[in-house]
């Protein structure tokens, strides 16, 4: 099972190094991380995706919160948060496939932001269900390259992490 | 407040003593000369002794730790001084013990550059310490040493290592003293709700057990064990660490549980319907196989660190904070148990499997010695142990009566610990008899801090049961490798420990049957010096009770299989 971990961290230098170390020395897989200044600059926010049942999260979780320059960390549920990634993808584009291509990613709501004679590069602001699909339909036409921003998460409402 | 100009070496000595701390093990190097420096100029003030190796300041600042309960503190130069200090760090880790290791490093601009004697130091110890610092500004210098010592002493206590380049020693700033933080025990989450919880499912119990470690000697909560203990009848098996937690010679008490606990405990485990632990971790050496340990049981887990409930055994109810605090507000909603069939019980499995008493005559045994040991001198010393058969035999035959009277290295298992902890338990014990029981192969490891006890003149007596092997990976070779001794015969190391530890400066004595061992214990116990006692022993004594890798803890052996 997938699980969206929000940790909120002390700004100090390494603090990344100490979350992600204590993930791999445990045997946690990550499946992607963002890292970013939260609204207090003193503060970052570090959205995690992990794989593991209940119990793994919930040691993870506790593990987590032991680190010093932890502040706090909860896990967002989908039915009450909102996530998005930025995917960046570059496909192979020949003359007779853009019109396609250009479907597609309208359909998807995906900017189109290099086009070169042979290939056509696009942004995507989705969640990953959204980010999975427009990756298959790209496949066809042959993807030479993609780049993901790795989830970020945020709850919804007037729900608000500690800092 | 009087704000003085000082240099960060100075910054430092003055924290330290702002802290409590008048005593720390080093060594010195390129990287430390202004601590060195500093340390000189307090000298009135700050003890410094000086190990034969920086592992053994480490291990030091641990002993000093454990039988005092203060942070215990070392210093190294960068670089492989630093390193040096990895496996003592490690161990106070893995056993909770509250320490602060200071290392140089290169001066700010050099770092990152594989200057000479550059190491990543808090890189290499993040995964064994609470939290680590590298101070690169002079100005942070003091609050990260108060902080360090809060993290160490306070929740579940650790080390922190504080790592400091040689140009911060230097540079210098204002400084006003503090008085220090009151180390805090996570308590916010014991409510009445889970105290009254916790307090029905012992009345209903039938068959309860308490099992306790580590937390109970960090938390003081000896006496509160005790009265818990006795209002609910039941009996109380240690873990390795927990020795000392509870009286060994009160009633209740049924020794250590696990892959060598006693019988008693282990069969106690298979048969309680409750098993209360407290200030304990259910560590693979105490439960060996989850799904053969008390499975007829509910467990409720009162322990400070919340990341160890649910950890390595499911319990259905827990509370999570300071033991102390836990037993003292749980103990007056207790009503007094009546269990005659449980304690019945106990008393019927104490008969059957008795601790036996070993012979006083025939060849020398391991635990013979370790036996004489606790009835000589078990009133007046600290005893300390090294890894291997001799620590189980100390674990369960020594009578240990109070906390911080019994230190072992029990979750990283480390060989050559016993020694460099001996020295820091002496010099913060003055005038108390400190005994490590070492195997020959953890005396040769880190017998240089020999020099170190006889240079301060400690009364350590390192008593080394001398099988001649590895015994405890023998042991292991002989009961599951068909008996292929590969690299555990020491028969080829022909080290004289005698002469040795002469050499050294220390007395030292050969003793090779039972008849002689009385002597030489109370004639090392009057010396009051550093003192070797090397115990000629056979190769082939196991250690029993043996739980088998990845069995039940009920399905222990007591001897080998013809
Ligand atoms: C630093 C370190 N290296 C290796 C081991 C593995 N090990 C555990 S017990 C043991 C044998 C110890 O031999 P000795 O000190 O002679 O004690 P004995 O078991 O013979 O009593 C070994 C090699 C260890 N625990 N620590
Ligand atoms: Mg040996």
């Amino acid at each position: 099972m997938r699980h969206i971990l929000s940790i909120v961290v002390i700004n100090n230098a390494g603090v990344l190094g100490r979350v992600v170390g204590l993930f791999s020395r445990r045997g946690y897989n990550i499946d992607s991380l963002s890292v970013g200044t939260s609204e207090d600059q003193r503060y970052a926010r570090i959205t995690v995706s992990v794989q593991g049942d209940d119990q793994v999260v919930a040691q993870i979780q506790k593990q987590v919160a032991k680190l010093v320059d932890v502040q706090d960390v909860f896990e967002l549920k989908p039915e009450c948060a909102i996530f998005r990634e930025l995917c960046l993808v570059k496909v192979e584009a020949t003359a007779a496939a853009r019109p396609d291509i250009f479907n597609v990613a309208s359909v998807f709501r995906a900017n189109i932001i290099d086009v070169s004679t042979k290939t056509i590069t696009m942004e995507l602001n989705g969640d990953l269900d959204k980010t999975n699909a427009f990756i298959e339909l790209m496949k066809p036409y042959g993807i030479l390259e993609i780049v993901r921003t790795g989830l970020a998460a945020i709850a919804r409402g007037a729900e608000k992490a500690k800092i | 407040m009087n704000k003085l100009q000082l240099n960060g070496a100075e910054i430092l000595i003055e924290c330290l003593l702002e802290q409590g701390v008048d005593t720390i093990f080093g060594f010195p190097g390129g990287r430390v000369i202004p601590i060195y420096d500093a340390l000189y100029k307090y000298k009135d003030k700050i003890n410094h002794y000086l190990t034969s190796h920086e592992q053994g300041a480490s291990h030091a600042a641990d002993g000093y730790a454990r039988s005092t309960g203060k942070v215990g503190v070392c210093l190294a130069t960068s670089g492989p001084g630093a390193t040096n200090l990895v496996t003592g760090i490690a161990t106070a880790y893995m056993d909770s013990s509250p320490m602060v290791a200071i290392t140089g490093n290169v001066p700010v601009p050099m770092l990152g550059k594989d200057s000479f004697q550059e190491v990543d130091i808090t890189g290499i110890t993040m995964p064994i310490t609470k939290h680590n610092f590298i101070v690169k500004d002079v100005n942070e210098l003091a609050e990260t040493v108060r902080q360090a010592f809060h993290i160490a002493r306070s929740d579940r206590p650790g080390p922190v290592l504080i790592d400091i380049p040689s140009d911060i020693q230097t540079a210098s700033c204002n400084f006003s003293a503090k008085t220090p933080l009151a180390a805090v025990r996570e308590s916010t989450r014991i409510t009445p709700q889970k105290l009254n919880e916790a307090a029905e499912l012992i009345h209903a119990a039938k068959r309860p057990l308490i099992y306790t470690g580590g937390g109970v000697i960090a938390s003081e909560a000896s006496a509160e064990l005790c009265e818990f203990a006795a209002i609910l009848g039941a009996p109380v098996c240690v873990s390795a660490m927990g020795i000392g937690g509870f009286p060994s010679s009160n009633e209740m008490h049924v020794g250590m549980i696990g892959m060598h606990g006693t019988a008693v405990a282990n069969t106690l485990a298979t048969e309680c319907d409750f098993l209360i632990a407290i200030g304990a971790r259910f560590s693979d050496r105490v439960v060996n196989n989850a799904n053969g340990f008390a499975s007829g049981a509910k467990v409720l887990h009162i322990d400070i660190d919340a990341a160890e409930i649910d950890k390595n055994i499911c319990t259905a109810y827990s509370i999570v904070g300071d033991v102390k605090k836990v037993l003292s507000l749980l103990n007056p909603l207790l009503k007094k148990q009546d269990c005659t069939e449980w304690k019945n019980r106990v008393s019927e499995l104490k008969a059957k499997y008795p601790n036996v008493q070993r012979e006083a005559s025939g060849a020398l045994e391991g635990q013979y010695v370790i036996q004489r040991l606790s009835a000589l001198a078990a009133d007046k010393a600290i005893f300390v142990t090294d890894v291997g058969q001799h620590q189980m035999w100390a674990c369960l035959n020594l009578q240990i009566e109070e906390p911080r009277k019994f230190i072992t290295s029990g979750g990283l298992g480390t060989m050559g610990f016993g020694l460099g902890a001996a020295v820091g338990a002496a010099v913060a014990n003055p005038g108390v008899p400190v005994i490590n029981i070492a195997g020959d192969g953890c005396f040769r490891m880190n017998s240089i801090e020999l020099a170190t006890a006889v240079e301060y003149d400690l009364p350590v007596i390192e008593v080394v049961i001398n099988n001649h092997v590895l015994g405890m990976v023998r042991q292991w070779q002989k009961l599951f490798f068909g008996k292929r001794y590969s690299a555990t015969s020491l028969h080829g190391k022909v080290t004289d420990f005698v002469k040795l530890s002469e050499a050294y400066g220390a007395v030292a004595f050969n003793v090779t049957t039972p008849e002689e061992v009385d002597d030489a214990i109370l004639k090392a116990l009057a010396l009051k010096k550093p003192c070797v006692i090397n115990c000629e022993i056979g190769q082939d004594e196991s250690v029993f009770p043996m739980v088998p890798l990845g069995k039940g803890v009920g399905q222990f052996i007591l001897k080998e299989a013809e």
